[in-house]
């Protein structure tokens, strides 16, 4: 290859991997903060499709791309809330809630998604790249970073503002104790439920964008588990990240990578590759990670125990 | 009945039940302004129960509490904090992944507001811990503290909140003879710097060397209030246990029989993989006791692991009954006659979350008379279990209950019932009567002789000396993993034991004259 033609691959493949790392970046922010909580919720698969499903058809409706991310954000929030009342409130076994939002998520989006779309196939206007002036002009960097829409470039005042709340505020000091040693908050006052629902529902804010995102920046309509796995690896993300928002941040451009490759290598007239093995190279690197990730040190020690008051 | 002068608090009449349990029973107690009030009783007696109804973590089914005589708001934590009342909680409340200074914010109001204060908190932390003499670093994360510096974090977070009321739950019972000596001082001067401090504990002498006055709660009543100066040891211990406390043990068994256990040069190493047993070489034979003396952390712990077959040995051999048992698993070991009552029971002894009755069968569930063709017999274990409980006075809310619901003494117990029913050659124990209250102490200590009276070995490993004069036959002592001497049980020598157990091995040898003192002690192979 040439220099020129590698460089525009590059190019290419580093701008993708940012947009395709967007809906891991805000669907594994929110579950960091969530975990640190000390909740486990695995429904994020399905808070992020019931996310893209509700920002697509409001858009689909209305023609208003933010109304369609409000949307999406709003969903989530509800979504996260049904499974804060089970982990929290209930005090349901987590795994199994998570399992039934997941369910949730995929038989209604794929049910509304038949009665009332299937047939139209009309898609939406999607979020239109914001060029930063100059910058975008820059020669093989401009359109790897400064040609993205305004979601991606969210993701990072979105992560500094997690990891600031998390590390630099008393909000976050008690959601990090929360998630450790709950019945120290107790006994200061303090509610642990308070705590973990913020939590949750901070999660499902940011995996019903992520999602959204999918319907209204990614592709311009919905199809049925349209996620495919995202939240999943969403999941596996944070821990590899070590609970971390700044870490989710690069681990998900590692995750996003992999997206990006495949896509850029299936266009590929030169690799001989069945595209099937490609597709599966985001999934085969969690696996791989999540193996390579054995010291459990940085868990919240509470991490999917529901906190009984004495 | 002795009532303060000039009452701070008052509770009257606080009831409150747990399920068919009733932790409270119109319990009542005065405590009076600038005084250290101690509130004793065996284990499951109500004292934390009681506390924890103070401080707002527990409401109460009925009574009521005035302070300053006022009433309180019940079941409000919060409450408690407005009047200046804090807790020093048996099980530290402290997050392990947070810094000191970020544990001691963390009660604070304003979800919002931002950390940028730690530094001020810190410099806070600093001069209290110089003026009352606690070292406390605020910077350091709880997790790389030990449990006595944890404790002083915790005292210092109170004084730090300004509280008038100090309320401290068994305080001791994790700390070393000589934390022990500077928190009793603390407690006095904190009095003295006019707060009031209650103290909760079932360690007679520490009571009678702190407090004021006494109460003694039993069965969730308060049964007895003093003056310390009105009181002594043995009354208090009747007023707990309800009856008299015999001290005087049955007399010494006559004659060790044949050898039992056998270890020669053992060496082994610790989770850090450090060398911590390092050369122990001594026998236990039929019908004594045999104790290992030592303050924790000088290897008695992995000596113990190793004899059970739960790390490995890096040199030298066990034999058990003149077999060979070094290198052989824990199960292997556990299907000889070996029983061993662990150092921390909760976490190595019982599986907390399982009934009684599948804890009684930990390690014979797979066997006759508990299992036939690998199926358990519901009726042998639910009477075998039973057997357990009413032999040791175990306080439970019935065998099916899981066993976390007992308190630690209760548990121990269990734990010491479940082994002696195992009718081993050999019993292992390090820690015997360890976060126990007088009562179960004298019948666990009780039980032990009764098994060396019927020809069992016993190894005792205790840091609780006054526990092994009362019942070892002779005491080894370890030091930095040798067995540096070995005295028989005669309390004339205290001082020269306490010297050993600090490795001044010169000194005691000065002090008494006929020390037995050798790097690898074998008087006992004779």
């Amino acid at each position: 290859m040439q220099t020129a033609s590698m460089l525009d691959f590059l190019s290419t493949t580093v701008g993708a991997d940012w947009r395709l790392a967007t809906p891991l970046i805000f669907a594994a922010t929110g579950e960091a903060i969530c975990e640190r909580a000390g909740v486990l919720n695995i429904g994020v698969e399905g808070i992020m499709l019931i996310g893209a499903f509700s920002g697509f058809a409001t858009s689909h409706a209305t023609g208003d791309l933010a109304l369609g991310f409000g949307a999406g954000m709003a969903a989530g929030f509800l979504t996260a809330l049904v499974f804060a009342v089970f982990a929290v409130t209930i005090k349901a076994n987590q795994i199994v809630a998570g399992v039934a939002i997941n369910l949730l998520g995929l038989g209604l989006t794929s049910f509304l998604f038949r009665t009332y779309f299937i047939s139209t196939g009309r898609g939406v206007d999607i979020a239109r790249p914001l060029n930063i002036p100059f910058l975008s002009d820059i020669p093989y960097l401009g359109p790897a970073l400064f040609q993205q829409n305004l979601l991606v470039y969210a993701t990072i005042p979105v992560v500094i503002a997690a990891w600031g709340v998390l590390f630099r505020t008393s909000y976050g000091l008690t959601i990090r104790a929360v998630g450790e040693h709950p019945k120290a908050v107790d006994v200061t006052g303090k509610s642990v439920a308070l705590y973990r629902y913020s939590a949750v529902l901070i999660g499902g804010v940011l995996g019903g964008l992520g999602g959204a995102f999918l319907t209204l920046a990614h592709a311009n309509q919905f199809v049925e588990n349209i996620t495919s796995g995202r939240g999943f690896i969403a999941l596996s993300i944070v821990v590899f990240a070590r609970w971390s928002p700044i870490g989710v941040f690069f681990v998900s451009l590692l995750f996003g990578l992999f997206y990006a490759l495949q896509l850029q290598l299936q266009a590929d007239p030169n690799v001989r590759v069945p595209y099937q093995a490609l597709q599966a190279l985001p999934y085969l690197t969690t696996i791989v990670a999540l193996m390579l990730v054995r010291n459990r040190w940085d868990a919240p020690s509470m991490l999917g125990i529901p906190y009984w008051k004495a | 009945m002795s009532v303060p002068s000039a009452p701070i608090l008052q509770m009257e009449n606080i009831s409150k039940r747990f399920g068919r349990v009733s932790a409270n029973a119109a319990a009542s107690i005065e405590v009076g302004e600038g005084e250290v009030f101690a509130l004793v009783g065996e284990n499951g007696a109500g004292k934390s129960v009681l506390m924890s109804i103070l401080c707002g973590v527990l409401r109460p089914d009925a009574g009521r509490i005035l302070f300053k005589g006022q009433p309180l708001k019940l079941g409000s934590p919060l409450e408690a904090t407005r009047h200046r009342i804090g807790m020093v909680h048996q099980h530290f409340m402290l997050v392990p992944n947070l810094t000191v200074a970020e544990n001691y914010v963390l009660g604070e109001r304003s979800p919002f507001r931002p950390l940028g204060r730690l530094t001020e908190v810190a410099a806070c932390i600093v001069e209290l811990s110089r003026r009352y003499g606690l070292e406390v670093r605020p910077d350091a994360f709880v997790r790389d503290l030990s449990v006595g510096e944890r404790q002083r974090v915790e005292i210092l977070r109170i004084l730090y909140q300004g509280v008038e009321l100090v309320v401290l739950d068994e305080p001791t019972a994790v700390l070393t003879p000589g934390e022990t000596d500077r928190l009793l001082k603390l407690l006095r001067e904190l009095a003295r710097d006019g707060k009031t401090v209650i103290f909760i504990s079932h360690k007679l002498d520490e009571v009678m060397r702190v407090a004021d006055r006494i109460s003694v709660m039993r069965d969730g009543k308060v049964v007895f209030t003093t003056l310390t100066d009105k009181t002594n040891p043995r009354e208090l211990a009747r007023q707990m246990v309800g009856r008299d406390v015999r001290t005087d043990l049955p007399a010494r068994a006559a004659a060790p029989g044949r050898v039992v256990l056998s270890v020669e040069n053992l060496h082994c190493r610790n989770d850090l993989g450090l060398p911590a047993v390092r050369g122990a070489s001594f026998e236990v034979r039929q019908g004594e006791i045999v104790g290992v003396a030592g303050v924790s952390g000088n290897g008695q712990s992995e000596l113990a692991m190793a004899l059970a077959g739960l790390i490995p040995t890096t040199e030298g051999t066990i034999k058990l009954n003149g077999e060979q048992i070094s290198g052989l698993s824990s199960r292997a070991i556990n299907r000889r006659p070996v029983a061993h009552v662990p150092e921390d029971c909760a976490a190595n002894g019982v599986v907390l979350p399982l009934p009684l009755t599948e804890n009684a069968i930990l390690q014979s569930y797979d066997r006759a008379p508990f299992a036939t063709l690998g199926m358990l017999n519901v009726r042998a274990i639910e009477s075998h279990t039973q057997v357990l409980v009413d032999q040791f006075h175990v306080r439970t809310d019935g065998i099916q209950a899981p066993i976390q619901s007992l308190s630690g003494g209760n548990q121990q117990k269990f734990v010491v019932a479940r082994e002696l029913a195992r009718h081993p050659d050999l019993l292992l124990i390090n820690q015997l009567t360890r976060g126990i209250d007088i009562g179960a102490s004298e019948l666990v200590m009780r039980a032990v002789l009764e098994q060396r009276d019927l020809n069992k070995a016993i190894l005792l490993i205790s840091t609780e000396l006054e526990e092994l004069f009362a019942l070892c036959d002779r005491i080894l002592v370890i030091y930095e993993g040798r067995l540096i001497g070995e005295l028989p049980p005669d309390r004339g020598r205290l001082e020269e034991l306490g010297l050993l157990i600090a490795g001044e091995v010169a000194e005691a040898h000065r002090s008494q004259g006929g020390l037995t003192q050798s790097p690898n002690s074998t008087t006992a192979m004779e």
